[in-house]
């Protein structure tokens, strides 16, 4: 019999033995379960035979085998799980497999529910008709509206919200529904395009705020939410992607039996899935997180090379052939858009580098892009000051205006910050703590092209 | 005696079957009998009779079960489907050919080299 000390400390080695198995991916928890009674059986019979139970432990542990070769085994019958799964997380202990199914099922109401808001207006009249362009207006204004409300309740659920900041996010929420509604509009118009295109990035922070939970106020925070907001877009696209096949094949099955479904599908399986579409991809989002890598980042790993070789030879051809930039209407959002991608891909790198390590060429290639960008757009504000009184100041105009200055501001700092970061003189964390901080400046930006814009241009 | 590896490998799934047709068993169980079998002289490494245990359930040739035994603990439990016993059969064939043909070739090649001793006496 082993001394009550020596069972102890036999525990203790087998616990760690146990855990040393579980940190590799192809042998699972059941496995390890298996492998374990196998262990603890070939011990007590060693123990039985008269060896001290830290030698009975270590024989045993022998025969079992070399790890490696043994994980290697494991991943060749079971490939799979060198693939890492996602949705329903495996797991043997009952607790956290049951927050997963209420999650799962109060996002899947959530879903719901938002797809229904989408309709409520029908009831009242309202059609989303293109032969009815004041119907079509509203929900445009308030498209945010039908989806926002409900992902912000869904992270105020999820991340146990104070009732303080819930407070202040539906004060937040029905200031947007006033905005959004009561401007006497021009059908169609300017200032209600842009209410419609700026509304969702200012509501955007509410749900940042929610999503953070009390974290709002950490660069960690806020750069979870960044990695949040990228793999969000890419899972909706996705998405949108199995949605537009599954239109597809809806419209012609139906079309063979001589029924069409076009109505069905612009009033009902367009917008309420669309709204449906967003919940559901921020479940994936927050359920797959730490199971499968973020892919935005390795997006950006592909094309900030691509778009630095494209910005340079762009300048290069300015520079060489002298062709000025063909002032056009929309070439101020093109650039404000190109600025917007180049921050993107800023952004997802730095969400994705760790802050501790040590410059490297991929970091000089930050650098490039962001310096060629800040030259193109250089460029094309020159050639539009030139003309901006010829063209006169358009609400459009204005707030792209202001839109290439907030993004000029954030890459010229930042590309100030990399440079010093890159010569060791500062710590990447600046950089990380500017793109944060810089976040609500777009809410409130986007926030005053809603509230004053359409009054100071006479909602045309 | 060492045995190759690819031997080893090539004997696990009739060993293994032909184990647990005698009657249900575990992991542990298993080895033990396949040394009590081969009188110690099939070195098998523990941990490789899982994947291979695994590589039957998912074949399809025996199923798992998980059972409590003595002071709580749970022990998985194999046993031999039809679709094994027919494996098994069908390996059994198999092998007795293998053997059979190799032992021919040992009996040739003894009753040559005594054809061949008295010649060179």
């Amino acid at each position: 019999m082993p001394a009550p000390e020596h069972a102890a400390s036999l525990e203790e080695q087998i616990d760690q033995w146990r855990s040393y198995l579980r940190r590799r991916q192809a042998i699972q928890p059941v496995d390890v379960a298996e492998l374990e009674d196998h262990l603890r059986e070939q011990i007590a019979v060693l123990l039985n035979a008269g060896l001290a139970p830290d030698e009975a432990f270590l024989v045993a542990v022998k025969r079992i085998g070399n790890l490696d070769a043994l994980s290697r085994e494991f991943a060749l019958e079971h490939a799979e799980r060198l693939w890492k799964q996602l949705v329903m997380v495996p797991s043997d202990s009952g607790e956290p497999q049951a927050r997963a199914r209420t999650d799962a099922i109060v996002a899947f109401c959530l879903a719901v529910a938002a797809a229904v808001a989408v309709k409520i207006p029908a009831l009242f009249g309202l059609q989303l008709d293109e032969h009815k362009p004041a119907d079509a207006g509203f929900y445009f204004r308030n498209a945010s509206l039908f989806v926002l409300p409900f992902l912000t309740g869904y992270f105020v659920w999820k991340r146990r919200l104070h009732t303080g900041t819930v407070r202040w996010l539906a004060v937040a929420f029905v200031a947007a529904v006033v905005f959004a509604n009561v401007y006497p509009f021009t059908t169609a118009g300017h200032t209600e395009k842009l209410t419609a295109l700026h509304l969702p990035i200012a509501l955007w922070l509410m749900v940042g705020i929610a999503y953070a939970g009390g974290r709002w106020g950490q660069v960690a925070g806020r750069m979870d939410f960044i990695r949040f907001s990228g793999e969000l877009f890419i899972y909706y696209v996705l998405i949108a992607l199995g949605g537009g096949v599954l239109t597809l094949f809806l419209g012609m099955i139906f079309q063979a039996i001589g029924i069409n479904v076009g109505p069905f599908i612009g009033s009902w399986l367009l917008p309420c899935g669309a709204a449906g579409a967003v919940l559901v991809a921020s479940w994936l989002v927050e359920a797959k997180q730490s199971v499968i890598e973020n892919m935005a980042p390795v997006l950006t790993r592909l094309f900030t090379p691509l778009f630095a070789a494209l910005l340079i030879t762009f300048l290069a051809t300015v520079v060489l052939t002298g062709r000025g930039i063909d002032v056009q209407r929309n070439v101020l959002i093109a650039f404000d858009l190109l600025l917007v991608v180049v921050l993107g891909l800023l952004l997802y790198s730095i969400s994705a580098r760790d802050a501790d390590a040590p410059p490297n060429a991929f970091d000089v290639l930050q650098v490039v892009l962001v310096t060629a960008a800040l030259l193109a757009d250089a460029v094309a504000l020159w050639a539009i000051a030139a003309r901006i009184t010829e063209f006169g100041f358009s609400p459009n105009r204005v707030a792209a205006l202001g839109e290439n200055g907030i993004l000029l501001v954030n890459l010229a700092w930042s590309a100030v910050l990399y440079i010093r970061f890159l010569r060791g003189r500062g710590p990447f964390t600046d950089l990380e703590r500017w793109q944060t901080g810089y976040l609500p400046v777009y809410a409130v930006w986007a926030a005053i092209v809603v509230i004053v814009f359409p009054p100071l241009f006479g909602y045309i | 005696m060492g045995i190759n590896k690819d031997l080893i490998a090539a004997s696990s799934t009739p060993l293994v079957l032909a184990i647990l047709a005698e009657g249900d068993s575990y992991g542990y169980a298993i080895l033990q009998r396949v040394r009590e079998l081969s009188g110690g002289r099939m070195e098998w490494t523990d941990g490789m009779l899982y994947p291979v245990l695994h590589r039957l359930e998912r074949l399809g040739y025996v199923e798992a079960k998980w059972k409590v035994v003595e002071n709580g603990r749970r022990r998985k439990y194999y046993r031999i489907t039809r679709k094994g016993r027919a494996q098994l059969a069908e390996n059994r064939r198999q092998w007795q050919t293998v053997d059979a043909t190799l032992r021919g070739a040992w009996e040739a090649l003894s009753v040559k080299r005594q054809a061949a001793e008295p010649a060179g006496a």
